[in-house]
């Protein structure tokens, strides 16, 4: 148990498993990516209301539900480099927030794409959309931190505690716009609530999910690899494996 | 001389940041002619009519109250950063926690409640209804005191930086939200004839928590401030 621990620390170690898990993920997320797009673009039935606009949610959904995830991970990982020094968890905290921050856009923007045929307008000061909107100005501010410090172990715990404080914060987001639209006026637009879904869309939507959350992994641990390199940059085993691929 | 104690101390923390804004006064009616001057933009931007200043007034309110209390945040550990008292205070065997408690204290009284304090008048000049007024000092009230411990983090995140002054606002505007609609929904609970109490009970659970968790934040940003300095 504890030497896993030990193992997770070591830059060398972490560079070697990242590589082997990413050997068979990588192909296999980036397959079952196209095979969830081949299904849903081809084999979903078009919904009778929306006609084939809808199939945008199959990225929608997906991008919305990890961009969250994503900062949870940042946060914890930000939380264990704090409180433990991990170095590594520092690594995970870097390389998650431009993933997050990216994927968040792609929930923004694939909303906005989806919003104009269905809603009739590209943005809607909704619950929903202001919380990610917000989640993205968070993951930039994380990003804007890290930037603007020269120590960079200054500038890891600092964001640590950020996205410590932004994850208190998320919650208190969620709830607090759903209270201050409903002040206004009632939601005139509803989600689709998943139990609403017929099964023939509902699986493929929650595969695509699973893709997206492999696909994350995968670029993590790249992002990941890639930052070791640079900051290992240096060390024997670097300089080791860069001759050997010579 | 032996250490006083914490509370004792911090009375004493209190009284130096008083005493050091008392003397500059300036620097205290700064932000408030800036709630001042900003109020006069909204007329002449949207038109002067009364009845559409008094439904945007509490959203003006708001906004206004925000940014103003964004522009004195970046201050509050400038200067005891650049002299060294802060390390000396990061030093001292004095607990941190409430030593930062202390800090926000006093900057809240001569920012967050002043502020509160004044914008009745410049509620009457937005035709706020007259009804609305008192909620409007009491979310102020209660809105500015997390504001301020939230600006508390950022400055303490990014007092050790050269261009502090627009990352903090990057860092913290997305914070500050939950307030801006909690207090804009209590003001406009009160104008269309709603109780505000529900609106004025959560911005007090804010209020509390944010006394409880952010100071942690506020300390732990110092010394990470201090380690990088």
């Amino acid at each position: 148990m504890w030497s896993f621990f030990h193992k997770l620390g070591s830059p060398p170690w972490l560079y070697g498993i990242s590589g082997s898990i990413l050997r068979w993920l990588l192909p296999a997320s980036i397959v079952a990516l196209l095979a969830g797009l081949a299904w849903v673009l081809l084999v979903v039935p078009p919904d009778f209301r929306q006609g084939n606009s809808y199939r945008i949610m199959y990225i929608h959904v997906p991008t919305a539900v990890v961009s969250m995830a994503g900062y949870y991970v940042m946060a914890i990982a930000g939380a264990i480099h704090l409180i433990w020094k991990m170095k590594m968890a520092d690594v995970a905290m870097k390389c998650a927030a431009p993933i997050g921050a990216a994927l968040t856009f792609l929930a923004l923007v694939t909303g906005a794409i989806w919003g104009k045929p269905t809603w009739g307008t590209w943005w809607v000061w909704d619950a929903r959309i202001t919380s990610v909107l917000v989640l993205l100005f968070l993951y930039l501010g994380v990003i804007a931190l890290y930037e603007a410090f020269d120590n960079k172990e200054a500038a890891s715990r600092a964001c640590a505690v950020l996205s410590l404080v932004g994850m208190v914060n998320i919650p208190i987001i969620y709830k607090s716009v759903d209270w201050w639209y409903s002040l206004h006026q009632p939601a005139s637009i509803k989600f689709t609530s998943e139990s609403t879904m017929d099964a023939s869309m509902l699986y493929p939507l929650l595969y695509m999910i699973i893709v997206f959350y492999a696909l994350y992994t995968c670029l993590l641990l790249l992002n990941m690899r890639a930052e070791l390199l640079d900051r290992e940059r240096s060390k024997g085993w670097v300089r080791a494996l860069l001759k050997g691929s010579r | 001389m032996s250490a006083p104690t914490a509370f004792a101390f911090c009375r004493r923390l209190l009284r130096r940041q008083w005493v050091l804004a008392v003397r500059r006064p300036v620097e205290v009616a700064n932000p408030l002619l800036f709630f001042f001057m900003a109020i006069a933009l909204f007329p002449l931007g949207l038109g002067p009519e009364p009845d559409r200043l008094a439904s945007l007034a509490p959203g003006i309110l708001w906004i206004i109250a925000l940014l103003s209390n964004l522009l004195t945040s970046d201050s509050l550990f400038r200067s005891d950063f650049d002299d060294g008292s802060l390390d000396q205070l990061l030093l001292s065997p004095q607990p941190l926690y409430l030593s930062v408690l202390a800090y926000v204290l006093a900057q809240w009284l001569l920012t967050g409640a002043l502020l509160a304090l004044i914008s009745p008048l410049f509620a009457v000049m937005l035709n706020l209804p007259g009804e609305a007024i008192g909620t409007l000092v009491l979310s102020l009230l209660l809105g500015t005191g997390v504001l301020s411990l939230l600006g508390g983090i950022g400055a303490a995140l990014t007092v050790g930086l050269q261009r502090g002054g627009v990352l903090i606002t990057l860092l913290i505007l997305p914070l500050y939200l939950p307030v801006l609609i909690f207090g804009t929904a209590a003001v406009e609970a009160s104008t269309s004839g709603l109780p505000a109490g529900p609106y004025l009970a959560l911005l007090g659970g804010m209020l509390s928590l944010a006394i409880a968790l952010a100071p942690f934040a506020m300390a732990a940003g110092l010394r990470i401030s201090a380690d990088a300095g």
